[in-house]
This record gives C-alpha cells, structure tokens and sequence, in this order.
C-alpha cells in the first residue's frame, strides 16, 4: 500500500516537470480550463439562462459534446480488438493509450452532463432513488461509470506492473479487456437508445441511430487516435511504427464508409417518403419556413466527411500528411453531424411545430472549451507519466533523477 | 479540477524545504533551475512560490463568481436531507410543509395554505376541449399563470393556443404568435394545448430519479424539491407541456396565490421542470381548474370518466372525440372534440372545402 502511495507520488510529481513546450502547453490548457470554470460558475449563479437552450430546444452544446464524447471513448476499443483478438503486434504497446484516451473523454462526458444539469447539487438523488431499469439515463450513468472503472483497473495495473518491472499476470486484465470490449459497444448504443427511444420526437425515433452512432463512433475515435500517436511520437522517444497508424487507417475508412451509407439511408428515408415526420430533417438540410441557421453547419459537415473518404480510399492517404489532414476534416466533420447537426434539428420545430432556434451563448461555449481543455490536461498528464514507466524509466527501483526531459503536446 | 495544480506545487514547495537523507525528491531534474541537491536556490524557491500563489490567485479568480449565489440556492440542511414525495411519512411531511411555509412567509410576506392533497378514492380526471367554441381570448392561458403562480419573468405558461387555418388539423400550420385582439377570426379556429395527462407518459419513464409519476387519478406531477433538472422528460413529451425554469423565478409579492399544494403550485425554484397539474389543489377539493373557470364560452370540460353520469363521460359517447398525436401511443386524457354544428363559422360549404384543398 505504501508502495502504491509513493508510485502515485512520483506519479503526480512527475506531471509538473518537462520542458519549456510542456509548461507552455499545460499552462495554457490551465488557464482555458478555468476560463471554463468561471463561466461555470456564472451560470451556476444565474440559472442555465445564461446558455442559448429554451423551452424549445431544451438541449444543446452539452449534450452534443456529450454524445461526441461518448462515440470517442468508445473508439478505444478498435485498438483493443485488433491486438486482443487478432494478436496485432504493432498496436500492442499503443492499447494502452488508447484506453487512456477513453479514460479522458468519459471523464470528459461526466462534466458535460454534469454542467447541464439544472440541479447539480441534488446529485445524489441518483443514488436514493435510481429509476433502472426504466429510464434509459439510468442505464447510461452505469454504462459509462463502469466504463470508467473497468479502463482505469486496465491501464492502471499495466503501468504499476511495468513501474515495478512485473509481469503482468493475465488473470487480472485480460478478462477485463474483454469485458471492456463488450462494454465499449455498450456505452455508445445506450447513448443512441437515450434518443432513438423517444416516440415523440421522430427524428430521433429511428432504428439506424445506434448503428450509426457506433460507425461514427469508430470513424472519429480512431482518427483523434492517429493525430495523438503521432503527436506523442514527436514529442516523446515513445515508439509508433507507422504500421500502425496505416492500420488505424484502414480501420477508418471502413468505419467512415459505413457511417457514410447509413447516413445516406437515414436522408433517403426521410425525403423520399416526405411525411410530416422529416420536418427536422428538411430544416436541418434545408431550411424551413426561413429558417436554416443549420444548413451550412451540415453541408460542410457532408462536405469535410465525403472529401475525407474520398482521400482515405485512394493511395493519397498512405502519406502521412494526408492521412493528417483527412483525420481532422472527418474529426471536425463527424463532431457537427452528431452534434449539432443530431442534437439540435430533434427539436426544431418544437412538437407544436414552432420553430426556435438555437445558437449557444458566449459562457456556453467557454464551459464546453473549459471541459475539452480539462480532458486535454488530463491525457497530456496520463501520458507524461506512461511513457516512462513503459520505457523503464520510471520504476520502483529508479532514481527519478534519471527521467529524461520529454515533452508531449497532444 | 484544477486543485492538483496548485496542491503538488505546494507540495514539491515542502517536500524540497524539508528534505532529507533518502528522499527522491530531487532538484536535478528542476526545470527552472536546474540546480542540485539537496535544497533548492533562493531564486528557485522565490519561483515556486510565485507559481502557487499566482495559480490559487487565478483559482479563485474563477470561482468568485460565486460571491453572488443566492442564499435560497444554497440549500439548508433540512431541504438537503428531505426525502422523497413518495417515502415521506406524515409527520416529515408536515415538517417539509412548515419549512415551505416559512420560506414563502419569508420571501412574500404572505402565510400561505399549503396542504399535501391526496387523489380521491374512484376520481380519474379527463379534460375535454370543445374547438367549436374556443375563440382564443388566451384567458385561459393567463388565469393558469396566476392560479399557479408561475414566474412571471420569464413568463412561464403551461398552455399554448394555436391558432389553426380552418380545414387543417395539422398543427405544424398552427400560428402561435396570432394577435389576441383580433379573434376570433372567421378562416381560423383555435385549438389550446397542455399536458395531456397521459395514461402511458414518455415523461415518467424517462425520468432518472423518478421524480415525476402518475398519481391514482390520472394527474402526473414533479416533485420540485427532487428534480434534478435533466430536461430528459422535456424531450421525451411529444405535446411540449413540460417548462423548465431556466432562470430564478420571478413572482411579485402581490401576485402570489396563498392556497398552494405540495405537488403543484407552491413556488418553484431555478433549475427544476415544472407543468400543468389540472390544478390539483383545485380539483383535489371539488372545484374546477382556473383555465376552466375562467373560460367565457364554456369550451372546456372538466370531470371524472369513471363517473358516468359526468359531462365529459357523456361528451365522450356522444360527441365526436379525437386525441393529439394518438399514433405515439401515450393514450392523453386530454381530448378534443366538435359540437355537431359549428356555431363560429359562417362559412358556406363550398368556400370551406376549396380552403381544405388549398392547404392540402
């Protein structure tokens, strides 16, 4: 116990040393977080007034952020199979950052709900008085809190096993890999069923709402993944063959392609048919009664998303620099379309038919920064101190003095 | 969230003050001054400490905000540890109606009546609306705010009149921002909507801490003091009968109604769901909702459908009867329904159906 608490000192002590790029970057990532934190605060004293949501629209930039968020935790999962199933050998040392990653973005997912509720001080009445199995929030505070947990027994018993030049013994983990590989699927469809379980709202009341959450899902998390490996790779002597990211491509542009037809389902659907239940999608698309602040929103959604497939399905994306720059056109892409081009158009019109729109407010924005800024500061940390413990730098029996000075910036 | 900043700096600040023989915790690796150990410079030292202090000061920079909380928003220990509606026994229930009355008392200067009404025993409540009749004065709109005592800034209203072009029961061509002073107009008819009381409500499902439900009686209510402001059964209600209070309440001391019920319109806080109860404190004694009363063409109806002798068990059979939205299943109690000949409209029968065609 005592060893644990002196590797978890070294642990925290070493998040506070790097070099002048990780002071800049962390200093930054602070500042904006508590930005965020005080636009909190504000609307913790007014009300959430000071969001853009209404009767009308009563859900917005929180809940999209949420639902991305969700989908990127998810995605760590496409590491997971690959080396836990298939025996991939180059993924095999990245898993775990990628299952730090979804450490980050559910704890991420938590603040954002957290931040939209009305009464975050009656928190616990989720405890006293828990509407399972009927209510399908219920379900997702499970999914996503035992998500939470099963990837932090994960990553956290592979590091101190490495910390302390162990083997790692299977019975501990590999079970729980497992379990967790289930679970990821689980997290992402309870989201989606959150919504499509809703009859009287018919643009969510769809059965390709989960299936495409998790295509989406899988497109986006695994793009975040090959922007963050290589940028780690830049910043750290931490090795990432580049097998391993051409995998990780290979593995989004199934997922992209896949997204991409269910959307195209999804749009066929409503507009084909015509029926007064595709009023969300026409204003989504284009426009109704006057009405299109989302259009543009969409269409450079479709536009980013079908210029990145495009780039992933020809041998363009083996460079590495187009790969780059397809991975953040789909990651920016994917973030609208779940986003606010999913979240948003549910409720515009209202169910009477009066059409509100919704544009989220300044201090709105500054909380949902403040949030992304914390999970970022979050990762960058769980980074910092995984690379060395993996590398043999950090162990039980090292001096701390011998860590070398690196620096990430993911 | 941003504690562990300021904590570890504060502790690698000690720690290097307090160093001894042993101890890992080192200078070598300093990144500011690369200096040695066993102690750390004076610069180095100076440094830190400006670090620490400067990143508590922007900590609480952040949350000063907070200077401006309302002590209403800072729950008591009593409100902190009430239980459910549910699970209260009646003498917690009393002690929970003293506090309320305290506070009321306190923030209106007025003693209200607050009483927890219990369903009657064989009473289920339907409501009727006769849209021959409605002229949509909204009287009926603004009597529910004052009987319920709703903010009045933001205005809170449970109901919403549509003004409908004739020949259209579709109420995406509704007009919810028609000129009161203009109605009734001849090629329209009015149609009011509220909560429905359904018999299979999407709100209550929904909801994660159960703090809505059905009572015996059909009226599903909220729980204010249980709510966590979700907003889930808002988006879950096909018929937009549910407000959330996005802001404090605003009430003047004069508008107050002082005769209040635990589950309906005692005042709210910010941040909880609040809707339409059929004026329980109303009904629960044998009167009749404010929306009714205060009708002046006598298109509402009011009554208990396990009665048969009831109005609006004699509406039912006889007229003809339909529901909003019946293809989502959440089976209303809230029904519309025409009188044989229509009263309001002039129109002959053939203008009529070539408008029908127009909108089709």
């Amino acid at each position: 116990m005592k060893d644990y608490l002196i590797f978890l000192w070294r642990c925290a002590r070493l998040s506070f040393r790097g070099n002048w790029k990780y002071y800049t970057w962390m200093f930054i990532l602070t500042a904006i977080a508590l930005l965020g934190l005080n636009a909190y605060t504000k609307q913790l004293v007014a009300g959430l007034v000071t969001t853009g949501m209404t009767d009308q629209v009563s859900w917005g930039l929180y809940i999209a952020n949420f639902t991305y968020l969700v989908g990127v935790a998810a995605a760590a999962v496409m590491l997971v199979i690959p080396v836990y199933i298939y025996k991939n050998r180059e993924l095999h040392d990245l898993v775990i950052l990628g299952e730090l990653l979804a450490v980050a973005a559910i704890i991420m997912c938590l603040l954002f709900v957290t931040v939209d509720l009305g009464r975050p001080d009656r928190f616990i009445h989720l405890l006293l008085r828990f509407n399972f199995p009927i209510s399908m929030l219920t379900w997702d505070v499970l999914v996503l809190n035992g998500y939470l947990v099963l990837n932090l027994h994960i990553c956290g018993y592979l590091i101190y096993c490495a910390y302390h030049k162990r083997q790692p013994s299977k019975i501990f983990y590999i079970p729980f890999v497992f379990l967790a590989i289930g679970w990821a699927i689980t997290i992402h469809t309870v989201t989606a069923f959150l919504y499509s379980g809703l009859g009287g709202r018919p643009f969510w009341n769809s059965a390709v709402i989960a299936p495409r959450f998790i295509a989406s899902a899988f497109a986006a998390g695994p793009a975040i993944i090959i922007l963050t490996l290589q940028i780690i790779r830049h910043a750290t002597q931490y090795p990432v063959a580049d097998a391993a990211l051409h995998l990780l491509r290979r593995i989004v542009t199934v997922a992209l392609s896949i997204n991409m037809f269910l959307l195209g389902s999804e749009v066929f659907t409503e507009f084909y048919t015509g029926s007064a239940h595709s009023v969300s999608a026409r204003y989504l698309f284009v426009g109704l009664h006057g009405h299109h602040a989302l259009v543009p929103w969409i269409w450079s959604a479709i536009f980013l998303n079908t210029g990145a497939l495009f780039v992933l399905l020809t041998p363009l994306s083996r460079r590495l620099w187009i790969l780059n720059l397809a991975c953040a056109a789909m990651i920016v892409g994917i973030w609208i379309e779940k986003g606010m081009g999913l979240i948003v158009p549910a409720f515009i019109p209202s169910p009477l038919g009066e059409i509100v729109e919704y544009t989220p407010t300044a201090n709105e924005i500054l909380v949902c920064l403040g949030i992304w800024a914390f999970g970022l500061l979050l990762y960058t940390i769980f980074v910092r101190i995984t690379v060395p413990v993996l590398q043999g730098h950090l162990t039980a029996d090292s001096d701390s003095t011998d860590i070398p000075q690196q620096v990430d910036a993911s | 969230m941003r504690l562990p900043v300021v904590k570890n700096q504060e502790s690698v600040h000690s720690s290097a003050s307090s160093c001894g023989d042993g101890c890992t915790c080192s200078g070598g690796a300093n990144p500011y001054t690369g200096s040695t150990r066993p102690g750390m410079t004076r610069r180095s030292f100076l440094r830190r400490g400006a670090a620490v202090t400067g990143g508590l000061a922007a900590l609480a920079a952040s949350l000063s905000p907070l200077r401006d909380l309302d002590g209403d928003d800072i729950p008591s220990v009593q409100k902190f540890l009430q239980k459910h509606y549910k699970e209260m026994s009646g003498e917690e229930m009393e002690e929970a109606l003293a506090r309320i009355r305290k506070e009321v008392e306190k923030r209106y200067d007025v003693r209200p009546d607050i009483r927890d009404f219990k369903p009657m025993d064989g009473v289920e409540f339907v409501y009727g609306l006769n849209l021959s009749r409605c002229i949509g004065c909204r009287k009926c709109v603004h009597a529910c705010v004052a009987e319920n005592n709703q903010s009045r800034d933001p205005e809170i209203q449970y109901i919403r009149v549509l003004e409908m072009p004739r020949g259209s029961v579709d109420i995406e061509d509704g007009d919810h921002s028609y000129d009161r002073a203009t109605v009734p107009d001849e090629n329209h008819y009015y149609m009011p909507i509220q909560c429905h009381q359904c018999a299979n409500p999407p709100c209550v499902k929904v909801c994660p801490v159960e703090a809505t439900w059905q009572e015996d009686d059909g009226i599903t209510v909220i729980d204010y003091d249980w709510c966590i402001g979700c907003r889930y059964c808002e988006a879950a209600c096909p018929y937009w009968a549910r407000r959330f209070n996005f802001a404090k309440p605003t009430l003047p001391k004069a508008d107050l109604n002082p005769n209040m019920a635990y589950l309906s319109n005692r005042p709210r806080e910010k941040g909880v769901m609040e809707k339409c109860h059929f004026c329980l404190q109303r009904t629960r004694q044998g009167r009749l909702p404010a929306c009714l009363e205060v009708c002046p063409t006598g298109a509402r109806k009011f009554g208990n459908i396990l009665d048969p002798q009831s109005e609006v068990s004699q509406i039912l059979k006889t007229k003809r009867v339909f529901v909003l939205k019946a293809d989502v299943g959440t089976l209303p109690r809230f029904f519309y329904y025409f009188d044989e000949r229509d009263p309001i409209s002039d129109i002959p029968l053939e203008a009529s159906s070539e408008h029908a065609g127009e909108s089709a």
